[in-house]
């Protein structure tokens, strides 16, 4: 192995356990990424020492914890190119930040007759809050189709988008297929008609260089733990005109400006979506995960990271389609190393259970994406995805573990 | 032979694997042998849904008996529930009722009975019990 992996590996603690008297294999990055000891420590030296609940009090604990957590939104800013502080929004995750567009934009601006577009590759958080808003409202849900390759048919938005759509909901890279989607291109047609863009950035933000600015998105969402954060850390970006049309997600501390019993005034953006106590250790955590994942990108620690990805993705789909009757999804284009398979005869449940017991963490099942799962006519799949800090080793011996566990299954 | 002897058997028999892989082999080939429950019996009524694999349980009851056949498409899911049916078949409702099923936990396959794993087990010996349950009150 590579001296430079060894060192972004070293800075993992978690990659050097074993299971079951294995080494452990993580390939379930794509659920959650394992924390560097920058994360752990700050995680560490807050709990132990700075936990003061933020923007209250005058006292040292609060305002020392105040400023981590300021900074790590000014962190969130620079790390996707966001206008402002104010553009940054701390939520628990992905899926509240999602919820919270759902819930605040629909109440505002979907009516009884109105569409949302979703693309046909989402994770179901990127589909149910649809569904639910869409439910409230008496709008309807359109969906963006993938073709066989897992590709979306962005050609088909424009016709897809009616005078009666008001947003389109798409993921940035889809969780189960890896496929980088065209996100620019899609705001591009969607701002043609006016309609307003939200990407679930769960994947993208670990793969993807995600300048808000650039792609001119109106939301953009993401979790922290998928990005060497802390777990209960989120960010939804949005443009300073939206958030501020739009209603207050929840009510209650920190988001108000004055309170009477005959009328609240909300507090400015960011606060006003950020009710109550924020899980602040988490939040402010996210700024060495940053630093963290910025400094996997640059100079010869990205230079590494990159030769690895490139001969993990040239090795293992030819690796796996050794194996009979394996089917590899997300295929096409632009592609994270992110592997999603079924194989003949075989159970992917049974496939994960058994490569667990060689060391080896995969995902298995319907991957929260069931409609996907029906596109392919499958039951479930098994997904393996690597981090940066995965090796070709890793793959290598994946691969052998899966050829062996496939013929004990048949 | 009696619930706990059936279980006893079990964990006899799994205490000579010292690798999981040799224990995997074992399931599997109990799996495979499970009889095949009647098309018929492949029914939505008895279909038991978890996010990683389907079971479907039927039940019969005869002389104060319970007898159950069952499958799944997934082939540890099916050979653990060979186990199951090796241990509670020919039991009466109300033996099945008082059984705790700690043979599960004793030859390491408690994993597999996490109701976070989904994949049907759960709900199957949920299920078993309700049958017990409904014909004990007969």
């Amino acid at each position: 192995m590579n001296r430079i992996l060894e060192d972004i590996r070293a800075a993992v603690p978690a990659l050097s356990q074993q299971v079951y008297g294995k080494p452990l294999v993580y390939l379930d990055n794509a659920a959650t990424s394992q924390k560097p000891v920058q994360v752990i420590e700050m995680v560490n030296m807050m709990n132990s020492g700075l936990n003061g609940n933020v923007h209250r009090a005058m006292h040292y604990l609060s305002e020392q914890a105040t400023m981590l957590y300021e900074q790590a939104r000014e962190r969130a800013r620079q790390y996707i190119n966001a206008p402002d502080r104010e553009n940054i929004i701390f939520t628990s995750g992905a899926t509240a930040a999602i919820n919270l567009v759902a819930s605040s934009f629909c109440y505002k601006f979907l009516k009884n007759g109105d569409s949302v577009v979703i693309a046909g590759d989402s994770h179901h958080s990127n589909i149910v809050p649809w569904q639910m808003a869409c439910e409230r409202a008496g709008a309807r849900l359109k969906v963006l189709p993938v073709d066989d390759s897992g590709r979306l048919e962005i050609e088909k938005l424009d016709s897809l988008i009616g005078p009666d759509t008001r947003l389109v909901a798409v993921t940035h890279i889809s969780n189960v297929l890896g496929v980088v989607n065209d996100v620019r291109q899609i705001v591009g047609i969607a701002h043609a008609k006016g309609v307003k863009v939200l990407i679930d950035g769960a994947q993208g933000i670990v793969h993807a260089k995600v300048d808000v600015q650039a792609i001119d998105c109106d939301f953009y969402a993401f979790s922290g733990h998928k990005v060497y954060g802390e777990t209960g850390s989120g960010v939804l970006y949005g443009k300073s005109d939206l958030l501020n049309q739009m209603p207050p997600y929840m009510g209650g501390g920190e988001m108000v400006e004055t309170v009477t019993y005959e009328k609240t005034t909300y507090a400015p953006l960011p606060l006003k979506f950020e009710a109550g106590t924020p899980n602040f250790i988490a939040a402010a955590a996210l700024a060495p995960a940053l630093d963290f994942a910025a400094a996997l990108d640059s100079g010869e620690r990205g230079r590494a990271v990159k030769e690895e990805e490139a001969a993990i993705l040239a090795y293992l789909p030819d690796a796996l389609r050794e194996i009979e009757g394996l089917t590899l999804y997300g295929t096409s284009g632009d592609k994270i190393p992110l592997f999603s398979f079924s194989i003949e005869g075989c159970n992917s449940s049974d496939i994960a259970q058994m490569l667990d017991k060689l060391g080896i963490a995969v995902r298995s099942g319907q991957m929260c994406s069931e409609p996907l799962m029906d596109r392919y006519g499958v039951t479930g799949m098994v997904r393996a995805s690597f981090a940066p800090y995965n090796t070709l080793e890793e793959a290598a011996y994946f691969a052998d573990s899966l050829k062996r566990v496939v013929k004990m299954l048949r | 032979m009696t619930i706990q002897e059936t279980e006893d058997g079990i964990v006899e028999e799994f205490s000579v694997f010292t690798d999981w892989m040799d224990k995997y082999e074992y399931i599997i080939e109990l799996g495979k042998n499970v009889p095949p429950i009647a098309e018929s019996a492949k029914n939505e009524n008895n279909l038991i849904k978890g996010c990683q694999s389907r079971v479907w349980l039927d039940c019969s009851y005869s002389d104060g008996k319970l007898y159950f056949s069952a499958d799944s498409d997934a082939i540890i899911t099916k050979g653990i529930i060979s186990l199951l049916i090796r241990v509670y078949n020919g039991q009466t409702p109300k033996d099945i009722m008082e059984s705790d099923l700690s043979f599960i936990q004793k030859i390491g396959l408690q994993d597999n009975l996490s109701p976070t794993r989904a994949n049907g087990l759960v709900s199957m010996i949920k299920q078993i019990r309700a049958y017990a349950l409904a014909y004990m009150n007969k």
